[in-house]
């Protein structure tokens, strides 16, 4: 049995190695994505191109500039001359928001009374508008606490709130996508290379020849899962690697819990990889079925849009998402250092579905092999 | 001698439609016997219910002792099997497809080099181990083929359809690994359509719409079922000269560049042939009796089915 199960794996690690299409998808997507995540798709605000409209044209309207400009939130683009302009650069989007400082600011501080300043934001992108927004109204306290009283107004900001964002004090996004991408990249890879080394050996005729040897289902089954799962954790260190000592993403939690949690979700993916080859007859079947599940499932993990966000019907649905449950794990693990103790109810839950997944894919593929 | 292969009553249907239709035959140990019969006779159904590929919808068998419904697992290690699709990884060298089928058979390791070595010798590639299996001639892929499914030296092997489009001198040698076989008591069970090859087995069956239509030896069957006379004619325009002759009843069929009727009684026949085609002014170069070949005793066969 252990001998037909090995001789199952050499041959589809000669396989895999030997296609030129695969040693990128193995080597090179993970990197690839991984560089990609983390300097390019980054939700944190920076450079917000800023028109500065000064009517007042004093010390201290040029002195609530320059803070804007120092700290590192805000560029500011131009100087604005004429009030249309301001209409303008926002239509065209040459910049996202203005600051427009009325004649008359310096005048009230000095007198010691509220003075107004306004912050235009183009909402279009709404979560990069509401960040920058804050990081305005923080400014603007700053500068009117440095004056010694509330002489500025920036609309609301009366109250002095203090967030402090935990496990990820700067808010990088690269500490929440880096985890993401080894989740993603695990299933992208395993689930390919799973559909498409079944169908292929159908595609070919191998398959039939296989059925006639005393190489038992099971046996199938296991030589053409192993293989893809070791692979599956070749790329998990190989993103962990490059993200811990590239990014310098942090690893609070333990390592063997990480490899651990892997081995549960490899049980849910294989099975989805498996599943796909049963319905599908061609190689190109096998890619299109492995996209078509990929696709949804991304988008409904909570990768990219919080799952609380979803209408209540599709919430539901995300129970059936491996990635959902992984997501949760490995950014613990990653970001906030959780054990077993917490972790426990994903990890049972993402067991179960593997489980799920596993069996019905096997009595599928047995099926169709007799 | 003993029974290799045996089945009774064999039957598989696929919804309405009858693949195999109650077949029965039995094929003795170190016997080549062909399975003859157009494409989707039942030639491949019956050859995958033997191997335990597919499960009878009724009626039983046995293949080396084991039972074809209970004992698929035992069968499975008795049995090589070879199809008519090339069933060796294309994109393995040669001595790692050896290597892996050599595997999953399980041959004794202190057997292995000694097997493979074997195969490589019977492929002639004992220079090409390393090279990939794609880049191989297609008459080689199908001896290596033959070589990986017998790695573990099984009592019976099946072939189907083994020598589909190769070329003729390599079936010859292909042919020549059977009958090396054959004498070392290795049963054979292949099915073809080429006639010539039908003459190398020692007895034949002829399935037709999933019926089993005559079996025996091919000189059996020639006597058997040929009680009537083959007449060879060579005439100018034949295919217009067929159509005349069928006009009048009589059974004919071009072979190459001449036409063969098939009359009760061939003596009677030559002068009756020479008048219907002078009267059509079709001129006779010659007509004689000849010895039918299988190919006639088949095409007559099948017309009677």
């Amino acid at each position: 049995m252990f001998e037909r199960i090995k001789q199952m794996m050499i041959k589809e690690f000669h396989q895999i190695f030997r296609d030129k299409r695969m040693r990128p998808i193995i080597f090179l997507t993970p990197v690839l994505q991984l560089i990609i995540f983390g300097y390019a798709v980054t939700t944190d605000v920076n450079n917000v191109s800023l028109a500065v409209y000064d009517l007042d044209r004093s010390y201290e309207s040029r002195e609530l500039t320059r803070r804007f400009e120092a700290s590192g939130y805000f560029q500011v683009f131009c100087s604005i001359e004429r009030p249309e302009e301001v209409q303008d650069l926002l239509d065209r989007g040459k910049v996202l928001a203005v600051l427009q400082i009325d004649r008359g600011f310096s005048a009230d501080i000095k007198k010691g009374k509220q003075a107004e300043v306004q912050v235009l934001f183009d909402g279009t992108d709404s979560n990069t508008a509401l960040v920058a927004m804050s990081y305005a109204n923080a400014i603007i306290t700053g500068y009117a606490k440095s004056l010694g009283g509330p002489h500025v107004r920036a609309s609301a900001a009366r109250l002095d709130v203090r967030a402090r964002a935990w496990y990820n004090p700067a808010l990088r996004s690269k500490n929440y996508n880096v985890p993401g991408v080894i989740a993603i990249m695990i299933m992208l890879i395993c689930l390919l290379l799973t559909s498409m080394a079944v169908v292929r050996e159908r595609e070919i005729g191998t398959m039939e020849q296989l059925m006639v040897t005393p190489l038992k289902p099971a046996e199938m089954i296991l030589g053409k899962t192993i293989p893809f799962a070791i692979i599956g954790f070749f790329d998990m260190f190989l993103v962990t690697i490059v993200g811990v000592f590239w990014f310098s993403i942090p690893i609070q939690g333990s390592l063997p819990l990480l490899v651990l949690c892997t081995a549960i979700y490899l049980l849910s993916v294989l099975g989805i990889g498996l599943f796909i080859s049963t319905i599908s007859k061609t190689q190109q079947q096998a890619m299109m079925g492995t996209f078509l599940f990929f696709a949804p499932a991304i988008l409904l993990s909570g990768l990219m849009f919080p799952i609380e966000n979803m209408p209540v019907a599709v919430q539901y649905g995300t129970y059936l998402n491996p990635l959902r449950y992984f997501l949760v794990i490995i950014r613990g693990i990653f970001l906030k250092g959780n054990g077993i103790p917490i972790l426990w109810p994903q990890m049972l839950s993402l067991f179960i579905l593997g489980a799920a997944v596993m069996t019905i894919s096997a009595l599928r593929f047995r099926k169709r092999l007799v | 001698m003993s029974i290799a292969v045996h089945i009774e009553e064999l039957t598989r249907t696929f919804g309405d439609f009858v693949a195999v239709d109650h077949v029965n035959l039995s094929v003795k140990k170190g016997e080549i016997f062909g399975f003859l019969g157009p494409n989707g006779a039942g030639k491949s159904t019956t050859i995958k219910m033997l191997c335990g590929l597919l499960m009878p919808s009724s009626g039983k068998g046995s293949v080396g002792g084991y039972d074809i419904i209970k004992q698929s697992e035992e069968i499975k290690k008795t049995i090589g099997y070879m199809s008519q699709r090339f069933s060796l990884y294309d994109d393995l060298t040669v001595e790692e497809n050896i290597d892996f089928f050599s595997g999953i058979y399980g041959v004794p390791v202190e057997k292995k080099r000694d097997r493979k070595e074997w195969v490589l010798k019977m492929a002639e590639l004992g220079l090409r181990r390393t090279d990939l299996t794609r880049t191989l001639p297609g008459g080689v892929k199908q001896r290596l083929a033959l070589g990986c499914a017998i790695l573990h030296e099984p009592p019976i092997i099946f072939l189907d359809e083994p020598t589909s489009g190769v070329d003729p001198v390599s079936r010859r040698n292909f042919w020549d690994l059977i009958y090396g076989m054959s004498m070392a008591g290795t049963t054979t069970f292949v099915t073809t359509h080429y006639m010539d090859e039908a003459e190398y087995c020692d007895r034949l069956g002829l399935i037709y719409r999933g019926r089993l239509i005559a079996q025996g030896a091919p000189a059996e069957l020639k006597a058997d079922y040929m009680k009537r006379d083959v007449l060879e004619i060579e005439a100018d325009r034949i295919i217009e000269a067929m159509d005349v002759l069928r006009a009048h009843d009589i059974e004919t069929a071009i072979f190459g560049s001449s036409l063969h009727a098939t009359l009760e009684d061939g003596d009677k026949g030559i002068p009756l042939i020479r008048d219907i085609l002078g009267e059509a002014r079709i001129e006779v170069n010659s007509i004689g009796k000849i010895a039918p070949s299988l190919e006639d005793v088949f095409v007559t066969l099948i017309e009677e089915a």
